[in-house]
């Protein structure tokens, strides 16, 4: 049986493979053949993709994976990089994204302590209420509030950003990654590959680069062939060397923030993320050896079997 | 089961005070332990218990979620992220439930392969594969309805582009889709009932379940040869037999599940699905849900008007029309010979029709646009070629091998050196 169920998944794949080459051949020139991340971006910037026919594809270049310490299965956080994550966050991308869903409680899993967690929160202020008077008032957060938002409502934000409002930022490393096209998929569950989200802030972050000749974008938007849905996007380019000061010597360079915030909303969207691996770990144990002793019983009890 | 005397042998005082009035250790015993199976099952027959575990667990992470969850489009988004934050081991049940719907899928997907390839379907067991085809459509609705529930983007957008498809049908569509939604478009109404039959349809898969393996037990087990059960020695015990065998299978199983809940939990789902949904933004490609994606690239393969049968009801029909015609299953296959190891026609077929399930699949996934409209379509094609002529013709022009007498003789000529002397 199992031989069957292997001849035929591979006959399945080859099936697949063939049509994807086919694929490539026909749309060699245009973005679909997204598989050569490599080739120059000139030759595949918006217009021309539409103009070959249908819908434009995008993003024009593919992320880089990039190396994590939350990969694999043995994945943890770098709390040094969590922190200095948090930093970017709050002096930089906190200005226009919310991050609505994370508590300044749970910054002490970047390794804060109580009383440097409660000071962190009192930087902020938050409207509570109504008092005994009826009144709505601001206070100094505490750990159990959540980042404030920097507007007042999605109206205000889309408003004082050209009409889109910046995504809330507590779920972006899982709410957003480039599909990895055939094969790359099927090697993804092997190598455990979910880092999609963080490969594609990173790239996002550091692929601000000038239009290629030829190629125009729309007034008020930024040339990046990292972008998911276009050319160019709305966002200006967010972060520059030497723009947040880190204090742990590490280096102050647009792709060092770039790993760092990255690596921090991967935590914002997975906070569980260390117990998660840490509990399969020693589920999967478990479940080997049961597998092993099931096997052997059952080796025993066949083997006992009257012919 | 069926015709043969019960071999339970109450023990004690209180288990024969009992079996006097509620035999049901007697059922249980009749039905797990000393029910005769044949004796060549392979690993192919474990699935059944795959899906009964599944079935399992999904109802009880599912119960202790609803638990935690709120049904209503402003806070079931946040409800769901609070599970994953700050409910003890939520992130655990969350995961658990949403690739074990994959999981459950995956099952079935190989439970009706093993199905179709051992010509299980076969007279006297054609309610028995009816009930299946019943179980795997409550199945489709229960997963599709559980996807709406976080109220992510693919939640919404797919809710709206799969409701949209009983607009196509001419008088009553219209009149359908928003007695599904509860209103004009998908909102808090529709949450609400999608959660209440979310929470429903299980219960009544575990019901058709039990119906399901009450057939089973009427007409026996099929085996990989096909050939009916004629002597005890041609059967085993379940238990330790078959039990064995199953645990084994279904533990296998728990190691791929447990990789996916535990290492990669979003492997299978959407990143869209992390964003709330939004109902003045369409996501650049509305996908469903993988196990739906081969009935998707169907339903887009009809770009074409058949005569008074625009392209959007002909793709419905085609889609809901690959689902119905596995009821008709056990007519449409004329051969006389059960199993495809005695059909090398019919054994080729099969696997092209799994080949191009899969191609389907993907198929599923990619726009449509180009050459994938052009393989869609032949890949449609084959899809009802394979139930509606591949299987009718077969069954008149393929030379069978040669069909062993027994179950017995089957297994001892497999064995090395074995002969039928050796009993």
């Amino acid at each position: 049986m199992m031989k069957h169920v292997l001849s035929g998944l591979l006959s399945a794949a080859f099936l697949t493979l063939a049509t994807d080459t086919v694929l490539a051949q026909e749309n060699a020139p245009a973005p679909a053949a997204s598989h050569d991340a490599a080739a120059p971006a000139g030759e595949h910037a918006g217009a021309e993709g539409e103009a070959h026919g249908g819908t434009p594809h995008f993003p024009i270049k593919k992320p880089a994976q990039m190396s994590w310490s939350f990969a694999g299965p043995f994945g943890h956080y770098d709390k040094a990089q969590l922190q200095r994550g948090l930093k970017v966050y709050t002096e930089v991308c906190s200005a226009c994204h919310s991050m609505n869903l994370v508590a300044f409680r749970t910054l002490r899993g970047l390794g804060y302590s109580e009383a440097q967690v409660k000071a962190f929160a009192a930087n902020y202020e938050v409207q509570d209420g109504p008092n005994a008077e009826g009144e709505m008032y601001t206070r100094k957060a505490l750990p159990s509030d959540h980042f404030p938002s920097p507007f007042a409502n999605a109206e205000a934000a889309a408003a004082a950003n050209n009409g889109a409002a910046p995504p809330d930022m507590s779920l972006l490393a899982k709410a957003r990654g480039i599909e990895r096209g055939f094969p790359t998929f099927v090697f993804d569950i092997f190598t455990q590959y979910q880092e999609g989200g963080p490969d594609y802030i990173h790239a996002l972050l550091t692929g601000y680069q000038e239009p290629p000749k030829g190629v125009e974008v729309a007034p008020g938007t930024h040339y990046n062939p990292y972008f998911a849905n276009a050319a160019a996007l709305a966002m200006a380019k967010p972060l520059n060397d030497g723009q947040v000061t880190y204090d742990d010597g590490a280096p102050a360079t647009v792709d060092q923030y770039s790993r760092d915030v990255a690596a921090f909303l991967m935590w914002a969207a997975e906070p569980h993320l260390e117990e998660r691996k840490r509990t399969g770990f020693m589920v999967m144990i478990f479940l080997v050896i049961f597998t092993g002793l099931i096997y052997l019983t059952k080796r025993a009890v066949y083997a006992a079997k009257d012919h | 089961m069926s015709g043969e005397h019960s071999t339970y042998t109450p023990t004690s005082g209180l288990e024969r005070w009992v079996d006097s009035r509620l035999p049901l250790p007697r059922l249980l015993h009749d039905s797990f332990v000393a029910y005769p199976v044949p004796r060549n099952l392979n690993y192919a027959y474990t699935f059944g218990a795959m899906l009964s575990v599944m079935l399992l667990v999904q109802i009880v992470s599912g119960v202790v979620l609803a638990m935690h969850y709120a049904a209503e489009t402003t806070v079931a988004f946040n409800s769901v992220e609070k599970i994953m934050r700050d409910v003890n081991h939520g992130w655990l049940l969350r995961y658990m439930h949403a690739n074990g719907a994959s999981f459950f899928f995956i099952a079935v997907y190989l439970h009706i392969a093993r199905g179709l390839y051992y010509g299980s379907y076969k007279a006297p067991r054609e309610i028995l594969w009816i009930l299946g085809v019943v179980i795997y459509l409550l199945m489709m609705a229960t997963g599709f309805m559980g996807y709406v529930l976080p109220w992510g983007q693919m939640s919404f957008w797919g809710a709206t582009v799969i409701t949209g498809f009983f607009s196509a049908f001419p008088l009553v569509g219209e009149w359908i889709q928003q007695f599904l939604l509860g209103g004009f478009a998908v909102d808090n109404p529709t949450l609400n009932r999608f959660f209440a039959l979310h929470y429903l349809l299980p219960f009544m898969i575990a019901g058709v379940v039990v119906l399901h393996i009450w057939a089973l037990h009427v007409t026996g087990q099929t085996n990989p040869t096909g050939v009916e059960v004629k002597t005890k020695t041609d059967t085993v015990p379940f238990t330790p037999y078959a039990t064995l065998k199953d645990a084994l299978g279904v533990s296998v199983f728990l190691i791929v599940f447990a990789w996916f809940i535990f290492y990669m939990p979003n492997y299978l789902g959407h990143p869209d699905n992390y964003i709330p949904a939004n109902s003045l933004k369409t996501p650049a490609h509305i996908v469903p849900e993988w196990y739906y994606l081969p009935f998707y690239a169907m339903l887009r393969a009809i770009t074409f008007n058949v005569g008074p049968i625009d392209s959007k009801l002909g793709g419905v029909l085609v889609m809901f029309g690959a689902i119905i015609i596995l009821f008709f299953l056990p007519w449409l296959d004329t051969s006389k010979v059960r199993s495809a190891v005695y059909r090398p026609l019919y054994k080729l077929f099969f696997w092209l029709f799994v080949a191009n399930a899969i191609l389907l699949g993907w198929l599923g996934s990619r726009p449509a646009e180009g050459v994938y409209v052009i393989l869609s379509q032949l890949g449609t094609l084959y899809y009802f070629g394979f139930f509606l002529v591949v299987m009718p013709v077969l069954g008149f022009v393929e030379k069978p091998k040669r069909i062993p007498n027994s179950i017995t003789e089957a297994v001892l000529q497999k064995r090395p050196g074995g002969t039928p002397a050796a009993l």
